[in-house]
């Protein structure tokens, strides 16, 4: 019986100390103002200025289109991967960029795609003249899709590889076509993965921050952005512990939407 | 379970190594062992020959720390448990640090070099009497633009930046005071205001600037306009000097309206644990041959009235640096605000980041 | 299969590996040019190499690293394991809060696990600096690792350790001879993982470090800030090379300890 306890005990002490403290805490934060008195008026703030709730619309609109490209540029890279053989050798390949520490592939965009950049240099020699490259929407949107894609193709791949081929099989002989074969058995099927790819990008697209600043030029704000730099630049603590409280709220939701039995993990910003 | 045991051994002991490796490392560098004087200060913001010299003439190991802005260097400070001998705080922090009892009183005795400062910049608002703080190098904030991409005449005031002809070619410096105090020139309002309307005023103004902003950013400016990205840069003066040597296109204004002066400052902290070198080494830097030094190393105009006269003419005739009389008259320090007043600047700050597009 | 559509689909894949290759590749190169900048090739040099190997701040931010990963993923598979251990013997609804409180720190934005570790650390008045940055490591390694054991742990068959009580073993034996060799081969890639993560963190240890203390994600970060520095190139080269052993050297032991490829199966976190 002793030994029980004692393999209960540091396992319990983590959950207490870093599991339920940090988020009561940050709850806690979120109800003093930057002079350190009780209030209510940061959710005030928030709920009431139309800089704080456009801001939230912003970031998730982007999160949308950041997930959208994702998934656009994912589920054929993972449909066609199934088909290989070797596919998990050429799956491993997808992945391997995700130990790439993530400072160095964005460092990587900063080189590619300045002024004098090997795009633009690209873009001259076959006649396109250079382009404002860095610091655009797009090139935002592009480096957080490259960034995410791994991580998108990884459950999708795997929901597919789960689908029974006699399914597919069975479709073709009952004379469906190619076509229909995809939109009425495979899609359906391999749905949970495209649910779990979504959640496993959407809310880590919600909380960026360096890329905003890196590539973005700071003219994109996430509601990472924002608390990074309501903690660390302003000093306005409540402020930024309310903006993550909106925050984890948003991931509540986005993780009902897609299904709440899946677990998703193994991925940081 | 043997392998499992074998494996937490060996990784103990290959961290065992890392850290003793880490020791011997950092041994090499500071041969003197025990009597060291920590600085926490800007990166690279003082001469490293200086930083040896000074170890050589007193014997100490300087321990050379660094922060990037003065909030983070303030939330170090007073998380407690530091203990730097000597910190490069801007004036308004100097107050800050003031007010919350941070910073211990100068004893004026122990810096008999301290006459070697131009009076013009002692006994200044933020610390009367220099009771805790002795100016260390100045500077302004202005526009830096090249050469090659637009008119120089098309950017000496502030107002010019709104030329819808420089879309999408300037570069602003990620700071909220600085950027609302361009804007608040403009329009003749001062950098210190606390008038909500005003600074509501300013940022309606700053909004219609939004089709030239390229990006907001901070120290990665210098690379860019470096590399001919943009036009225009909202920028420091000595982040302007630097630019300034690599790319001989570029050129630096400080626009004769107004601007800020600010002040970075050696101060020592109450927590400090070595306060006698402390006292040496701002001494140290008054001298006016380092002082010279040090200026010819950072690039940004020293305070050190001695020391100016060492420095090459070509260096202090330059106007951009340091300014004429009548421009001098119109720049403005920042003060400490109050807090609330400073999440106002923040809040408006930032939705102006988020329509700068 | 029709073949035409299998050639449209190589080329597509191509193109996707093109794509997430040449940003890595890019750096690769430039680290081997004379020049100073990624503009343009200069030349064959190994100068960056040498300039990294006599910076003597960085060597130390390397030995920092590593020194906080591989110690933060050892105490964190301690805890794990045992965690993983608690949670096998738990039940019903205790069961599934444990693992639900598990999976907090999984499925949290990184933002919100800085800041909040951010403000516990100051709370507890605890130095930001080496100690802020393995705690912290440690607490978001863990619950990777009870997801890595967890699974040898049900695969399990309780008749095995039912045998052992049979022929007399105390808990201890149990555990240490037979629950413990069966799931090693989940605590080592438990381990693995969690080297990974920690070697890979920028946004936590971004907000709780502090007192000059720095970690190389940290660095590169203040470093790419300050402009184009091929150092940089060179670290990633070496570090790209570093990664490269570890998953293969990884590939081989999942493949040597069950038929499912589990580098994928943690990427997705799958927890069962």
């Amino acid at each position: 019986m002793r030994q029980k306890v004692f393999f209960t005990i540091p396992y319990t002490l983590w959950i207490l100390l870093f599991v339920i403290a940090p988020l009561v805490l940050i709850f806690y934060q979120s109800f003093f103002n930057i002079d350190g008195q009780a209030t209510l008026g940061n959710y005030a703030t928030y709920l009431t200025s139309r800089v704080y709730l456009k801001m939230t619309l912003n970031s998730v609109w982007y999160a949308f289109l950041i997930t959208l490209v994702t998934l656009v540029i994912s589920y054929p890279t993972a449909y066609v991967l199934n088909r290989l053989p070797n596919k998990q050798f050429w799956l491993l390949l997808v992945i391997l960029p995700t130990w790439i520490n993530l400072l160095l592939k964005t460092y990587a965009f900063i080189g590619l795609f300045s002024q004098t950049g090997t795009v633009n240099q690209f873009l001259r020699f076959v006649g396109l003249g250079s382009h404002q490259l860095l610091f655009t929407d797009a090139s935002f949107m592009f480096v957080a899709a490259y960034i995410e894609i791994p991580f998108m193709v990884l459950p999708i791949f795997n929901s597919l590889a789960e689908i029974n081929p006699s399914l597919i099989n069975a479709s073709k002989d009952l004379g469906a076509s190619q076509w229909q074969t995809f939109t009425k058995v495979v899609w359906p099927l391999s749905l949970p993965g495209v649910k779990a790819g979504i959640q496993a990008v959407f809310i880590p697209s919600l909380s960026l921050f360096m890329i905003t600043r890196l590539i973005g030029g700071n003219r994109v704000i996430t509601l990472g952005t924002a608390i990074e730099e309501h903690f660390l630049t302003t000093q306005n603590w409540g402020m930024g512990s309310t903006i993550g409280v909106i925050l984890i709220l948003a991931m509540f939701i986005v993780m009902f939407i897609t299904g709440e039995g899946r677990q998703k993990g193994g991925h940081r910003e | 379970m043997k392998k499992l045991f074998a494996a937490t051994v060996g990784i103990l002991a290959l961290c065992l190594l890392l850290a003793f490796g880490d020791y011997a490392l950092n041994r090499q560098t500071n041969q003197s062992g025990r009597r060291t004087v920590t600085i926490y200060n800007w990166g690279d913001y003082v001469d490293p020959a200086l930083i040896s010299k000074f170890e050589q003439q007193t014997g100490y190991h300087v321990d050379y720390e660094t922060f990037d802005s003065n909030e983070s260097m303030l939330t170090k400070i007073r998380q407690g448990g530091t203990n730097y001998d000597l910190v490069i705080p801007s004036e308004y922090t100097v107050q800050r640090m003031k007010r919350e009892h941070l910073i211990a009183p100068l004893d004026h005795r122990k810096l008999p070099n301290l006459h070697y400062i131009d009076p013009q910049f002692m006994n200044r608002s933020f610390d009367p009497g220099n009771r805790y703080s002795v100016p260390y190098f100045w500077g302004t904030l202005g526009i830096i633009y090249n050469d090659q991409m637009v008119d120089g005449r098309d950017v000496q005031h502030w107002s010019q930046l709104w030329n819808p002809r420089l879309k999408n070619n300037v570069m602003l410096i990620d700071s909220a005071r600085d950027v609302f105090a361009m804007a608040l020139i403009t329009q003749g309002d001062s950098v210190n205001t606390t008038n909500y309307h005003q600074l509501r005023k300013a940022q309606r103004h700053l909004k219609q600037l939004t089709p030239n902003v390229k990006a907001i950013i901070a120290d990665e400016m210098k690379m860019y306009m470096e590399q001919n990205e943009a036009a225009v840069g909202v920028t420091y003066s000595g982040d302007a000097r630097e630019m300034m040597s690599v790319n001989h296109h570029l050129h630096y204004v400080v626009p004769s309206e107004g601007s800020n002066i600010w002040f970075d400052n050696m101060v020592i902290p109450k927590a400090a644990r070595n306060k006698a070198a402390a006292y040496q080494f701002i001494n140290f830097m008054l001298e006016p041959a380092n002082a010279a030094q040090n200026a010819r190393y950072v690039g940004y105009a020293t305070p050190n009235r001695k020391a100016k006269q060492l420095l090459p003419k070509r260096v202090t005739a330059d106007r951009a640096f340091y300014p004429p009389r009548t421009t001098m008259k119109h720049l403005q320090t920042y003060r400490d605000l109050p807090l609330h007043v400073l999440g106002e600047y923040n809040d408006l700050f930032l939705e102006f980041k988020m329509f700068a597009k | 299969m029709k073949k035409h559509h299998f050639t449209w689909g190589g080329l597509y894949l191509a193109l996707v590996f093109v794509i997430l290759y040449a940003p890595i590749l890019y750096l690769m190169i430039f680290s081997f040019s004379a020049g100073k900048t990624m503009e343009k090739y200069h030349g064959f040099s190994f100068q960056h190499y040498a300039d990294l190997f006599a910076d003597g701040r960085m060597i130390t931010i390397v030995i920092n690293t590593l020194i906080v990963a591989l110690l933060a993923s050892l105490i964190a598979t301690i805890i794990g394991t045992m965690g993983a251990l608690v949670i096998k013997d738990s039940r019903g609804t205790w069961r599934n809060s444990l693992l639900s409180l598990n999976n907090v720190l999984m499925v949290s934005p990184d933002v919100i696990i800085g800041a909040s570790f951010l403000i516990f650390f100051t709370v507890l008045g605890i130095r930001l600096g080496f100690m802020s940055v393995l705690l912290s490591h440690i607490a978001f390694c863990i619950p990777i690792v009870v997801l890595m054991v967890l699974p040898k742990l049900n695969e399990l068959s309780p008749t095995l350790v039912d045998a052992a009580y049979d022929l007399g073993a105390s808990r201890w034996q149990a555990l240490s001879r037979v629950v413990l060799p069966a799931i090693a081969p989940g605590i080592f890639a438990g381990y693995f993982m969690a080297l990974t993560y920690s070697l890979d963190d920028f946004a936590v240890t971004f907000f709780v470090t502090g007192n000059g203390f720095s970690t190389l994600s940290v660095e590169i970060y203040s470093r790419a800030r300050q402009g184009i520095n091929l150092e940089i190139n060179a670290l990633s080269t070496l570090m790209f090379f570093v990664s490269l052993l570890l998953v293969i050297g990884y590939y081989f032991i999942s493949k040597h300890s069950g038929r499912r490829n589990r580098i994928v199966a943690v990427k997705e976190g799958d927890a069962q």
